[in-house]
């Protein structure tokens, strides 16, 4: 019961083998929260399509188990879906069909009884309704992404699955979609997002699952994950330049940047004793004078790279 | 609890797409049928004969007219499910809250009923170049609704089992035309060599000719109720491989 209120996808023990021997995905567990944005982060190839399509019934799992609301999607596959929207990667519409009938059949497909009101504000909220009548075909790629957005939308689903929504987007888009997406959240819409665009990660989601080679690495709070791996950098503005570290300040581990007129200290800033005042005492004792002092973040980026490569 | 809905949803889609084509929908038969009637009921009919008693041009009709819905059921059928396949729109379908019966009725019964619709044009072009007479319009409407059945069942199959656009038309052509052309459509098998005669007994669209023709003038190469029965095998055995297809996911779920 605890699971059918507190989450709105559950995954346990998801094995996906392919007939040619190659493992996609290897044992991931996963519970996605209702009313959460959760971002799916890989690399390319690292399963994140093949996991969606296994919980939207598109593909067969090898073993293991997948809800939706509690519902089992094999079992309970009628109340399991009519649950979930998706917005695939690819731009794959019916060329010749317009935006109104193509989001009209995407509705009746889920079962639900014509409303053409719903589908008008549906349209307008995406800025499709002037093109309503148009065939799919004459409209740009951003148009296109916005028609699978709004024929996902069609069912008024309580999860939107969101494959890699920002490929082929521009800058404008990305970010109106960003917004289209917080909105959604704000009606209670759990959201997962797949993308390997750290930036869109790190900019929308609430939780972060990172996933390589068919295993989840991790799942996270994007700001407890940042914490934790996050590590701060002091930068340290010299008044004059230096040609190396000086000895007595080679045990604080310090790297030299901008032409030798920075000093940089890298630390955690989740522990008490992290040295800064130390080093600081220690550029007194020397002579060596600053006249700024600045700290920075490590970006998910970084993190990412440093999960993905370990 | 059935998704009426979402049945209606595809069997639409697959109908609009005929609408929009409706000229070549309608013309194509149309012609082809008066270039039939001119071929073989005036050019080559006239120097045949009456066969079982029956006009050679009235004989042909019902074999015309299977023809016809033999193609279209599987024409229909099978770029009905292959397009969304090629094109990848088929994940829509597959992550909706469908049942394979309900995919299968959305689909078949579209493409079921244009070629009922085919055949229907065929028969009232017919009607104006020979006399036609259906003594049993039951059986007549029974036959033709099981065929468009039948042949939509196996278009549906062809459109999943193939790779290719290609192949699409490869295997109705390589296949299907030389069975119904060989199925009697043209002539009564008993016209035949006794060799060939049985070697046609092989051929399923001999039986659905048969009994088809019988309907219209009682006049048939195998008995109705075999014809009956046939049908019915084919039809049981292609809802067993579309059943199949979908419990395993055969060329539509990775």
């Amino acid at each position: 019961m605890e699971n059918i209120i507190n989450n709105a996808i559950c995954v346990r023990g998801l094995n996906k083998t392919y007939s040619n021997g190659f493992q996609a995905l290897e044992d991931i567990n996963l519970q996605v929260k209702c009313g959460e944005i959760f971002a799916l982060l890989g690399p390319n190839g690292a399963g994140k399509t093949t996991l969606i399509s296994i919980i939207c019934g598109i593909a067969n799992s090898s073993s293991g188990h997948v809800e939706v609301f509690g519902h089992d999607n094999i079992t309970d596959y009628r109340i399991a879906r009519s649950h979930i929207g998706l917005v695939p990667q690819e731009l794959t519409t019916d060329a010749f069909e317009t935006v109104w009938n193509s989001v009209k059949f995407s509705r009746g497909l889920f079962g639900k009884a014509p409303s053409p009101a719903y589908i008008e504000t549906l349209l307008k909220r995406l800025s499709l309704w002037d093109k309503k009548d148009s065939q799919i075909r004459t409209l740009s790629g951003g148009m296109k992404r916005r028609v699978m957005i709004a024929k996902a939308l069609s069912h008024e689903p309580d999860i939107l699955f969101l494959d890699e929504p920002s490929s082929g987007v521009d800058v404008e888009l990305r970010k109106s979609m960003w917004q289209q997406v917080r909105e959604l959240q704000e009606t209670g819409v759990s959201i997962i997002l797949t993308t390997h665009y750290i930036a869109e990660a790190e900019e929308m989601a609430n939780r972060i699952g990172i996933i390589n080679k068919g295993k989840l690495i991790l799942v996270e709070e994007k700001e407890s994950l940042m914490k934790k791996l996050g590590s701060k950098k002091l930068l340290i503005s010299l008044y004059r330049s230096l040609a190396e570290i000086p000895k007595p300040l080679l045990k604080f581990n310090l790297q030299l940047a901008d032409k030798g007129n920075v000093l940089v200290f890298s630390y955690d800033p989740s522990k008490e004793d992290n040295a800064i005042s130390d080093l600081l005492d220690h550029l007194k004792k020397n002579s060596i004078k600053y006249k700024d002092i600045d700290t920075q973040q490590n970006s998910l980026e970084e993190i990412f790279v440093q999960l993905v490569n370990a | 609890m059935i998704n009426y809905y979402g049945i209606l949803a595809i069997y639409n889609f697959e109908m609009a797409r005929a609408i929009r084509t409706i000229g070549q929908t309608v013309a194509s038969p149309v012609i082809s049928t008066a270039l039939y009637f001119v071929v073989f009921g005036s050019a080559i009919g006239n120097r045949i004969g009456d066969i079982d008693n029956i006009h050679y041009g009235a004989f042909i009709v019902p074999g015309l007219i299977m023809l016809a819905v033999l193609g279209q059921s599987i024409a229909n059928a099978s770029f009905g499910i292959y397009s969304p396949r090629y094109t990848g729109t088929i994940y829509e379908i597959l992550s909706a809250p469908l049942s394979s019966l309900e995919i299968t009725i959305g689909y078949v019964g579209a493409a079921a009923t244009k070629s009922i619709i085919i055949g229907v044009i065929v028969l009232i072009t017919a009607g104006f170049f020979v006399p036609i007479e259906i003594r049993h319009p039951l059986w007549m409407i029974f036959f033709l609704i099981m065929t468009s059945l039948t042949f939509s069942l196996l278009g549906f199959i062809i459109g999943i089992w193939i790779d290719g656009f290609d192949k699409l038309h490869t295997i109705p052509l390589l296949v299907i035309a030389p069975l119904t052309f060989l199925g009697g459509s043209f002539y009564s098998i008993s016209m035949l060599p006794k060799f060939w005669q049985k070697v046609s007994l092989l051929n399923p669209v001999v039986y659905l000719v048969s009994g088809f023709r019988w309907s219209f003038y009682e006049s048939a190469d195998v008995s109705p109720i075999v014809s009956i029965i046939m049908i019915m095998v084919f039809l049981v055995t292609c809802m067993a491989i579309v059943a199949w297809i979908f419990k395993t996911g055969y060329r539509l779920k990775k």
